[in-house]
């Protein structure tokens, strides 16, 4: 650091004053939201008083099976949300990318938009077009399946309990494509075309050039976005709620931890909303995303650096 | 944001209305309602004519988006800014505006005697003592049918269980029409429109209820597994992909006329006579054998009571004898077909289907929503559960017996009514 070498000056009020603004705003509409949800946490509403119960609440929530049963349901979804993500969303993402950053590709701008667009859209648009298209009654799924001859392979996917969160994650995966596909198309782009010839003067050309030189060189990009997929998946909620609803039928088959803390927190038809339960399930909800965050910085981000320049 | 303005909105009308009074010598009433599409039947009818028959009063209806109603009110009531009539939501949410002194008692106001118990029992104390609204408006369930379908197949109207099977039967048979519009994507319309609705033909109506509520009851018992039992057999009768298929979509498919038979509440009544092509009538849910008692599910569902905190508390009382007149009920039930006043005195009303379902009042024995009273305090939410329960039953995933036990044990893991 600059200061370290010309010790003899004199403290540099102005660098607290440029972040001043910064540190009060992530304070005030973050840490302090944060600090107050793990707060409510610790208490209980016992006859209109906020009473300290320690960590009572988690023990409600890993104890009583009324709860449990819900949030490890909740859990199991959400982690086979993330699978379904990391298993088809990426993979494509980097095969699009792939696909676009050849030069014989023609229109690729056009492609780029046409397949970021669903990104910028709202949830509220994805789920109602999204229910609207598999639906039995109007939508055009069926009629397609129809046109070529499949329309045995038509069920009311989003009704049936067996596949109406894989049918959710994968409507999620076509929105938000765009960004894996962005973020790769990005990094494939920032490769020095010297170390592209240097590979094609040793005779690597082709795929064995995407597999050796490039994908080793795009895998911080992919690591990054796994993070991103990640923290995406546990926070998500809308999607599920504009096309599910906030009980995330059928049988609770498409609840994940964003709706059961919905639940819980505001409450829903009948039932009275809990704000300590639910800052209890939004504490457990930061912890998770807290610790795969932490294997990704310490575990993984600091071998990927081996690989690069 | 919005709650805000609105709040300095009507605190700011309040203070008007104050201001009004100083000046006029009238006393203003504001009205607190999350009705919004009520506004113009306020305005144009109700209150011209409580104000023809009541100078000195002037009345102000001033209502906030369903959503927010709640939370503004709340903190309207906090604030003290609330308006002297507040429209009442059912059971538990006015038991705690009542139970905080938000609300009046209006046990011993003039008019609550045209009410019947049942008709009360959404604003009232747990022990039934203390009525702290005045009921408004119920909606009945009920089938509504396509009058021309049944025609042309040559269906008579179904009494029975077995007469309604029958016809089910013979609309499935002939393929034109699909049995029953219902799906169970939404899961409120199995447990509404289903369960809700032909249940209280088997736990006897107030009879069960109240038993279940004291815990003499349970909901494995047969009385309370049937109605599933009963469920379960609708299945083959819904439409193609009935699992995927949302309220609306059971709306369209009935009245673009491509089902016959619509498992119904009577809030339908409007939204249908306007779109519906063809004719229809309404039967209600069917008994086990002819001349059997009838059940049906008359759900209150508004009502409205008195701000403690009211300067103008006698005014309001007279507004609120007004509400619960024949007059009032008249008006009121014909402006908004399906909602049902509450009011013992028989209500002359225009539109035929209402009539219909009116008419059951006088040969059935009216209930409210099981779940509703009291048995929805707790976790797991009865009410809630019941919806998933409902349409696991229809999906065929769970058996009437495991959806019935499922809910049993919830409800015991909480409600321990005393003996």
């Amino acid at each position: 650091m600059a200061a370290d070498i010309r010790p003899k000056r004199p403290f540099r009020w102005h660098i607290a004053i440029f972040l001043a603004p910064a540190v009060l705003v992530y304070t005030a509409i973050m840490i302090l939201p944060l600090a107050g949800t793990l707060q409510l946490s610790l208490f209980r509403n016992i006859d209109q008083h906020q009473v300290f119960v320690g960590l009572g609440n988690f023990r409600t929530l890993f104890g009583d099976p009324n709860w449990s049963v819900n949030f490890w349901n909740a859990l199991r979804n959400n982690v086979w949300f993330f699978i379904i993500h990391m298993l088809v969303q990426n993979p494509i993402g980097v095969l699009l990318a792939a696909l676009l950053s050849s030069p014989k590709l023609r229109f690729s701008a056009f492609y780029r938009t046409a397949i970021f667009v669903p990104t910028i859209l709202s949830f509220v648009i994805v789920g109602f077009a999204w229910k609207l298209i598999l639906s039995p009654l109007w939508g055009v799924a069926p009629h397609l399946l129809d046109f070529v001859g499949l329309k045995s392979l038509f069920t009311p996917w989003l009704g049936k309990e067996q596949y109406a969160l894989t049918a959710l994650s994968l409507v999620s995966v076509w929105q938000f494509i765009g960004i894996p596909m962005m973020l790769i198309y990005a990094a494939l782009l920032s490769i020095p075309d010297e170390v592209i010839e240097a590979a094609e003067c040793d005779g690597i050309t082709g795929m064995s050039q995407f597999w050796k030189i490039k994908l080793p060189l795009i895998l911080p990009s992919i690591g990054i976005i796994s993070i991103l997929t990640f923290v995406g998946n546990f926070n998500a909620f809308d999607l599920i709620y504009t096309a599910q609803g906030a009980l995330a039928g059928p049988n609770y088959s498409t609840d994940i931890l964003g709706t059961f803390l919905y639940r819980a927190f505001f409450g829903f038809q009948l039932q009275v909303g809990d704000p300590n339960m639910g800052a209890t399930i939004a504490t457990i909800m930061f912890l998770i995303i807290l610790g795969g965050v932490c294997v990704y910085l310490f575990l993984i981000q600091t071998r990927l650096r081996r690989y690069q320049f | 944001m919005k709650t805000k303005l609105l709040t300095a909105l009507l605190l700011g009308t309040s203070i008007l209305g104050t201001a009004g009074v100083a000046y006029a010598e009238d006393v203003t009433l504001n009205i607190e309602s999350w009705r919004g599409d009520d506004l113009s039947i306020w305005k144009d009818k109700l209150i011209p004519a409580f104000e023809a028959k009541n100078p000195g009063i002037k009345v102000v209806f001033a209502p906030s988006a369903p959503t927010e109603y709640d939370a503004a009110l709340g903190a309207k009531l906090a604030a003290g800014s609330a308006g002297d009539l507040i429209t009442c939501r059912p059971f538990d949410k006015s038991l705690e505006l009542f139970k905080k002194g938000n609300l009046a008692d209006l046990s011993s106001l003039p008019g609550m005697e045209n009410f019947s118990p049942v008709a009360k029992s959404a604003w009232q104390t747990d022990d039934g003592k203390s009525s702290f609204c005045v009921p408004m408006a119920s909606v009945i369930h009920g089938f509504i049918y396509n009058k021309d379908a049944f025609d042309k197949l040559g269906i008579k109207v179904p009494e029975t269980r077995d007469e309604f099977f029958a016809a089910l039967d013979k609309i499935k048979a002939d393929g034109t029409y699909i049995p029953m519009a219902m799906g169970t994507k939404d899961l409120w319309e199995a447990a509404t429109m289903g369960y809700q609705n032909i249940g209280p033909n088997y736990w006897k109506g107030e009879d069960g209820r109240a038993a279940l509520i004291k815990g003499e009851q349970k909901l494995t018992d047969k009385d309370w597994v049937a109605p599933y039992e009963e469920l379960a057999k609708w299945k083959p009768y819904l439409g193609d992909g009935f699992e995927a298929q949302t309220y609306p979509d059971s709306q369209n498919l009935f009245t673009l006329g491509r089902a016959a038979i619509y498992p119904a509440g009577s809030w339908e009544i409007g939204l249908f006579n306007t779109q519906a092509q063809f004719k229809m009538g309404a039967f209600p849910p069917p008994v086990e054998k002819a001349g059997d008692t009838c059940y049906i599910s008359d759900h209150t569902d508004i009502g409205m009571g008195l701000n403690a905190a009211s300067k103008h508390a006698d005014a309001a009382k007279t507004f609120l004898s007004w509400v619960a007149s024949a007059d009032f009920a008249t008006i009121y039930a014909n402006a908004l077909p399906g909602f049902f006043s509450l009011n013992s005195a028989p209500v002359k009303m225009a539109d035929p289907l209402a009539q219909e379902f009116v008419s059951w009042r006088g040969k059935c024995k009216s209930t409210i929503r099981s779940t509703y009273q009291i048995l929805s305090r707790g976790t797991p939410n009865l009410e809630n559960e019941t919806w998933v329960e409902s349409a696991n039953v229809i999906n065929g995933t769970d058996t009437p017996e495991a959806a019935a036990k499922k809910l049993q044990t919830g409800l015991d893991s909480w409600y321990h009514p005393a003996k």
